[in-house]
């Protein structure tokens, strides 16, 4: 064997090897429900994923959380069954079934083998179409949101988070949680579920996405036999509550939630971001990864490897049919948390001033382009991008041309994005933390009107 | 056994200096996966140096000698991969996912600092990461909700003198007492390629990944052996219940609770493992249908194990009590399950309930080349053949209800527990 190689050379790339992301074949059922399956024969499994178009967004008004508490409570009942029993028969078959709201869409899912796809799937459809919502089930798993977010609210960084987008989206649904705050969880009763499931669960809104060890003629049959004849009114839930861009913050402006004693400070510093549909929306994600989402990125590389401030620092647009936040994550060593705002605040601004250097954007669509497969080894993480897609409308095309467009993205898209989509005047500085320590340096900072607030006096929590 | 069953292609060799490779191709996306584990962990510290293991791990994600400082995740992530490393008791791991083509990167990057890391070593970047690594303390242990239990519950189940005993993420003065001699000291005991295991997982040629690993690896010479870790035995059960109470920034109680039970992956633990489930896997198990959906007293309920291979393992069960109901009715609430179990055994459906969810995380965790490969270095460092992988299953369902009994009644009793439990501070005030 050669012992002459030279350990300080590095070694070139191979061949590139092929990659495509899995096929999809689209079939709608006379009843209007769709039906999509991507066959991926790796191993024997297979996701089955319902998307409802029931987002927190279309949430009645002074009914905040229902479509969350609703998809929480569809496997509480259904006929005979209780919640029980439901759990029984999943765990039985090796699998849970799973369901949640976001704010765009109502996801369900299972992932099961497909010996035991018939049967977990024979009751994922009885859920979605007849779910009975127990009165008591219900109240428990109210009393569970409400647990929930007292937990979250005694931790730095839930209480960040929900204060941070309270702030930011003042008076707007995108201002409070999904699953609704204290005193909208309390008004939700059984008839509120039942209603909501009534008029925004149907064939009509509904897309079924079938990604695994399964044939599309398989997957249309097994959708047809199980959910062929249901027959609803039920539309779509709509997105009254979505935010536009142009509804941003006055002015920028600093607020310390109090934590006393607190060895760190959890930091949040953002504004409205973008929806989803934005003409811009892949340049801005390239601008996103070199300002604060990658680990080489900017804010990362200051605050964690030249400051040593933080164990991390990240960014993020969390693009939804409405604008949603742009934001800078952090918890920094209390002492030294005005500076780590100052340097927050400075890569933005850098990041409008100049365009980035090539090395910097080719890193960031390299990166971007080059993990595309490794994001989507499982079938769940297929199901969840095609549920994507979908409620987006981006189509199939969007996944086979993603890696070339992302590799067009040029320096001055970058920096446009930047300029039009970064906006210091605007931005809010929230942070966790202990006043006493925190209180003057962020206040000499002169980052807008600067004010501590108290942890548990929520000016969301009316609504 | 239904159709997941699992037969993994699994190839192993060994480099002349000790390295052991481990192989298992999969075409199905052009993606590979390159996973070392190291045998060392927090166990191996010295003492006054808790918390080196893991400052350690982030000082080899400092350069090398021919990679620059956090050159290694820009130049993985400029290839389109993924990366981490992660420090655990008794083993560090670091590893890789990479578009096909860049395999070879991959493997210099890990062999670069494997074998010439402390070139790259200076006191500047030791103090940096000195600084990260307390930050995540504060943020992972110090500033979160129960926070401590990861520190305090080990604390309880094992002897001082017992490697398992200390602190993980390590003390802020042990953190600061560790310098650039102890760096150079511990890279040489512990970071050799006979103290070693590389697995490649995905789409690559095995011949070509071998020679690739050989041009690499083969260099680096074979370590003088790594000293021993003190006697990890201890006798079968703890002997009595021990209770901890802490006051803590919280909404809720929680209370953990804990048996001595045996070394993972010997004989007698796949019933504990089994028990767990039965317990705590999934909301159909015994502890969130009695204490969350029934009773009412608990908003969260679990129960696993926390598979250490060495001298003993442990069974955890945790309860979050909801608001306001006292942690001495989550608790004996937690225990009525646990004595019932003793008492009466398991159903078979149960036994099977548990059987199919294990195996169907299994295999979920298999889909990804990444988490295959950490299995392989795990079955390779902790068992000495990672083909056992392929077996394990039948491990679990070789287990029969009797036998679940049985266990039940040896382990889980009250001479066998420590509980900790976390209660919210009485009114803790807010500075104006």
């Amino acid at each position: 064997m050669s012992r002459t190689v030279n350990s300080a050379v590095r070694p070139s790339p191979g061949a590139v090897r092929p990659y495509q992301f899995p096929e999809t074949a689209e079939t709608t059922l006379p009843n209007g429900l769709r039906v999509v399956v991507a066959p991926m024969r790796r191993l024997p499994i297979v996701t089955v994923l319902a998307l409802v178009d029931a987002g927190a967004a279309g949430d009645p008004a002074a009914h905040d959380g229902v479509a969350a508490l609703t998809a929480r409570t569809l496997a509480e009942g259904s006929g005979a069954l209780d919640g029980a029993a439901i759990a029984d028969r999943f765990e039985g078959l090796g699998t849970s079934f799973d369901a949640s709201a976001d704010w765009d869409s109502t996801v369900a899912r299972v992932t099961v083998t497909p010996s035991r796809l018939e049967a977990a799937f024979s009751l994922f459809s009885q859920l979605l179409r007849a779910p009975s919502f127990p009165a008591a089930d219900v109240a428990r798993r109210r009393e569970e949101r409400l647990d929930d977010l007292a937990q979250l609210l005694a931790e730095p960084r839930g209480l960040a988070d929900i204060r941070f987008t309270g702030f930011v989206y003042a008076g707007a649904r995108y201002g409070r949680p999904i699953g609704g705050q204290a005193a909208s969880v309390r008004r939700l009763e059984r008839e509120a579920l039942r209603a909501f499931h009534a008029a925004h669960y149907g064939p009509r809104t509904t897309t079924l996405f079938f990604v695994g060890d399964i044939t599309v003629d398989a997957a249309v049959a097994l959708a047809a036999r199980h959910m062929g004849d249901w027959t609803s009114s039920a539309a779509a839930a709509g997105s009254a509550g979505v935010v536009h861009a142009t509804m941003r913050p006055e002015s920028r402006r600093t607020r310390i939630v109090t934590k006393a004693d607190a060895p760190q400070s959890e930091l949040r510093v953002g504004h409205v971001g973008v929806a989803r549909s934005h003409p811009d929306y892949l340049a801005i994600t390239v601008m996103n990864a070199i300002l604060g989402g990658l680990f080489s990125s900017r804010i990362n590389l200051n605050l964690r490897e030249r400051h040593a401030f933080t164990y991390g620092a990240s960014s993020g647009f969390d693009a939804r049919r409405g604008a949603g936040p742009f934001v800078v994550s952090t918890a920094v060593k209390s002492e030294v948390t005005d500076r780590a705002v100052q340097e927050i605040l400075r890569e933005i601004d850098a990041m409008r001033a100049a365009p980035p250097t090539v090395a910097e954007l080719s890193l960031a669509t390299e990166y971007l382009a080059g993990v595309f497969p490794i994001r989507f080894e499982t079938t769940a993480a297929v199901a969840g991008a095609l549920a994507g897609a979908t409620v987006h409308g981006l189509g199939a095309e969007w996944f086979r041309t993603y890696r070339d467009r992302v590799q067009a993205i040029t320096v001055e898209d970058v920096h446009r994005a930047a300029q039009e989509q970064l906006d210091p005047a605007r931005l809010l500085v929230l942070a966790v933390g202990d006043p006493a320590t925190i209180g003057a340096p962020l206040e000499a900072l002169g980052h807008g009107d600067c004010a501590v607030v108290s942890a548990t006096d929520d000016p969301t929590e009316d609504a | 056994m239904p159709d997941s069953t699992l037969q993994l292609p699994i190839a192993t060799h060994t480099l002349a200096n000790g390295l052991r490779v481990v192989l298992s191709e999969d075409h199905a996306t052009p993606i590979v996966a390159v996973n070392l584990w190291y045998h060392v962990g927090s166990a191996n510290e010295r003492e006054g140096r808790t918390g080196f293991a893991h400052l350690f791990e982030h000082m080899l994600f400092q350069g090398s000698e021919h990679v620059g400082a956090n050159e290694h995740f820009e130049l993985v992530q400029r290839a389109g991969g993924t990366l981490n490393g992660s420090t655990w008791l008794d083993r560090t791991n670091y590893f890789e996912t990479v578009p096909a083509h860049q395999l070879e990167l991959a493997l210099w990057l890990e062999a670069d600092r494997m074998g010439r890391l402390l070139p790259a070593m200076t006191q500047e970047k030791l103090d940096t990461q000195r600084d990260v690594v307390k930050n995540e303390r504060r943020w992972s242990v110090d500033n979160q909700p129960y926070g401590t239990w990861w520190e305090r519950l080990p604390a309880l189940c094992f002897p001082p003198e017992h490697p398992f005993h200390h602190s993980l993420i390590g003390s802020m003065d042990d953190l600061s007492a560790a310098s650039l001699e102890d760096v150079a000291e511990f890279f040489r005991t512990y970071y050799t390629p006979d103290n070693a295991v590389l697995s490649i997982v995905g789409d690559f040629e095995p011949q070509a990944a071998l020679a690739m690993v050989e041009r690499h690896f083969g260099g680096i010479p074979r370590g003088v052996g790594r000293p021993a870790l003190p006697p990890m035995e201890l006798p079968p059960r703890f002997g009595s219940w021990r209770r901890e109470v802490v006051e803590d920034d919280v909404a809720a109680a929680r209370t953990f609770l804990a048996f001595r039970v045996p070394p993972c992956g010997s004989d007698g633990w796949y019933a504990l493992a089994l028990l767990a489930s039965v317990l705590g896997l999934g909301e159909g198990a015994r502890l969130p249908r009695a204490l969350v959906r029934e009773q009412r007293v608990a908003s969260d309920a679990g129960a696993f194990t926390f598979d250490l291979t060495k001298g003993a393992d442990l069974l955890i069960c945790d309860v979050t009590a909801r608001p306001g109901v006292p942690v001495s009715t989550a608790l004996e609430a937690l225990v009525a399950e646990v004595e019932r179990l003793r008492r009466d055994g398991v159903a078979p459906a149960e036994r099977e309930r548990a059987l199919a969810l294990i195996e169907a995380s299994w295999l979920l965790q298999l889909q990804s080349a990444g988490q295959r490969a950490d299995k392989l270095s795990q079955f390779a460092t902790y068992y000495g053949d990672p083909r056992r992988l392929n077996d394990e299953l039948a491990r679990y369902r070789a287990v029969d209800v009797a036998a679940l009994q049985a266990a039940a009644q040896r382990w889980l009793g009250e001479d066998n527990r420590v509980s900790l439990s976390y209660v919210p501070k009485p009114a803790a005030q807010e500075a104006a």
